[in-house]
């Protein structure tokens, strides 16, 4: 990714879209969740948001979503340079819902989409635009299937249309690939890299798979209540910083 | 009601003749309550809320109690008031605190029952006066009640027809409804008021013994049947209606109080369904 630094909207933002986060602080009570985290996320961009587990992955995520109270700078601006508050799709960890509600996707897509009430018999105009949505992730099948009936990946896919629309600027998801079996996580990963070339948007996501870092990340950033470390993922799986916290060396080819 | 009064007495029942008119209330007091039961149901179920239900039915009786020490010549009013008031403190308490909910409930219900039991009993009273409440007498409905009645069921359904969607999706995933812009705590403590005052003023018809079944079963044994929302909402609330009206006339032949008979047919319904229900993973 290369970006021209110059301009007045601080390093590595200028001229394209970008979310810049400055100096981000969030205490919980008395306790400090995250201090000093900054970076920069630009659009098209796949970022890899790694850290263990408490080192305030999905904490990051509640703050850039709005719901959690913060110091320092969250901002955004558009290709061009006009700042603006970002549309961003967020697919959650996979909810723990009962898995025998009756809840159809369609049911479940068309309460967060429209404001028809989901207990009625529904219009075909939205039907048709939520199989229009599940085409986005070749999900148009599981239309009528319960989301308890659903495997890990295709709940994923089916969280992951939902926070495509409407189409968003930036696209979080917390650990995409829990709970999903291999194939499945191949088929995500190869969709989100499908989805950021052809809606040009920024992918911040968090994982533990270190192992697929490398072919679908172009930045990775460490976390552990601060940023440790951040760069491409060669650099950061193979530095020092890494290793402290992980125990582990993954730098080239390395694999966990 | 003269119209109503005139329909039913086409009906080949011998409680139907003109010049009687407890069990034409009565009828058209089930026919009222069960859709709300039935509609309010399949949220009290998909958002895990039966044993609050049953709490808000504590604590209506509380209000009962503390609005008859008042003298208050119609206690109702007291109760449907802290009925309200308990549903948002426990909406309040459980969003802000990491108890599990079922605590959180344990703490409120042994709390209002105990302020309910000591309150009647205060001063050496007799806790005798109350007993009707458990029970329910639904004979005993007055006409201005059942207009209270339709009037709580046209506000609800307006309830669900707005905020339905928020409600499902906040007990589904509420990182996701919060991220989609949903109140979720507003939905919620909407939601938890409106349970309270239908608990509250239909209890005395009802019985607070039994007042919760009717909250849960209906969407249960939906619940067993139902593959997506629409068909959930459409067993619930037949459900609900045919078993309030084969209850009521149990009642009528047996003696026996109509909101337990109500609830039988409801257990019935379940274990049907339960049997019926697919095999699903």
């Amino acid at each position: 990714m290369s970006v021209h630094k110059h301009g007045d909207s601080g390093p590595g933002c200028a001229g394209s879209c970008c979310l810049k986060v400055a100096d981000l602080g969030v205490n919980f009570g008395n306790e400090e969740v995250l201090h000093d985290v900054s970076f920069h996320l630009h659009c098209g961009e796949i970022v890899a948001l790694i850290g263990p587990n408490g080192a305030g992955k999905s904490s990051l995520f509640r703050t850039i979503l709005g719901q959690v109270p913060h110091s320092g700078v969250i901002e955004f601006q558009r290709a061009g340079g006009d700042k603006t508050r970002p549309l961003i799709g967020y697919v959650p960890q996979s909810p723990s819902f009962d898995r025998g509600d009756p809840v159809s996707v369609f049911d479940f897509f068309a309460a967060a989409i429209s404001k028809w009430p989901v207990f009625l018999p529904a219009p075909k105009k939205l039907r048709a635009k939520v199989t229009a949505c599940l085409e986005r992730v070749h999900g148009d099948a599981l239309i009528d299937k319960r989301l308890g009936a659903l495997s890990g990946g295709e709940l994923q896919r089916v969280l992951l249309a939902l926070a495509l629309e409407p189409l968003p600027h930036i696209l979080i998801l917390d650990e995409p690939l829990s709970g999903v079996d291999i194939d499945g996580e191949k088929q995500l990963l190869d969709m989100l890299d499908e989805i950021r070339t052809r809606f040009d948007l920024s992918i911040l996501l968090s994982t533990h798979d270190f192992a697929t870092l490398d072919q679908y990340a172009d930045k990775v950033i460490l976390l552990k209540s601060q940023v440790l470390k951040v760069g491409p993922p060669d650099e950061v799986l193979s530095s020092p910083e890494f290793q402290a916290v992980f125990h582990l060396d993954l730098g080239k080819g390395g694999r966990n | 009601m003269e119209l109503w009064y005139s329909l039913v007495e086409l009906l080949p029942f011998e409680w139907a003749a003109p010049g009687t008119f407890f069990m034409k209330n009565a009828l058209l007091a089930v026919l009222v309550v069960c859709p709300l039961y039935g509609l309010l149901s399949t949220m009290v179920v998909t958002n895990r809320m039966s044993f609050f239900s049953d709490a808000l039915g504590h604590s209506a009786f509380t209000g009962i109690a503390i609005g008859t020490l008042c003298g208050l010549a119609d206690p109702m009013w007291a109760a449907i008031l802290l009925a309200a008031a308990f549903a948002l403190l426990f909406t309040y308490v459980q969003r802000k605190s990491n108890m599990a909910s079922d605590t959180v409930i344990g703490v409120f219900s042994s709390t209002a029952v105990a302020l309910g039991i000591f309150i009647a009993t205060f001063d050496s009273g007799s806790f005798t006066k109350f007993n009707s409440l458990l029970i329910g007498d639904i004979l005993s409905v007055e006409p201005g009640k059942i207009a209270l009645l339709a009037v709580i069921l046209l506000v609800v359904v307006l309830l669900w027809l707005c905020s339905f969607n928020g409600l499902m999706l906040s007990s589904v995933h509420p990182a996701l409804a919060d991220s989609r812009g949903v109140q979720v705590f507003w939905q919620e403590a909407v939601f938890s008021m409106a349970i309270a005052v239908v608990v509250t003023v239909s209890m005395t018809w009802v019985g607070l013994l039994v007042i919760n079944s009717l909250l849960v079963l209906p969407a249960a044994a939906a619940r067993n049947l139902a593959r997506n929302m629409r068909q959930f909402h459409l067993f619930s609330i037949v459900a609900a209606i045919v078993a309030g009206v084969a209850g009521l006339l149990a009642s009528y032949e047996l003696g026996s109080s109509a909101g337990a008979s109500i609830t039988l047919y409801l257990a019935l319904w379940f274990a049907i369904t339960f049997l019926l229900r697919k095999t699903r993973l």
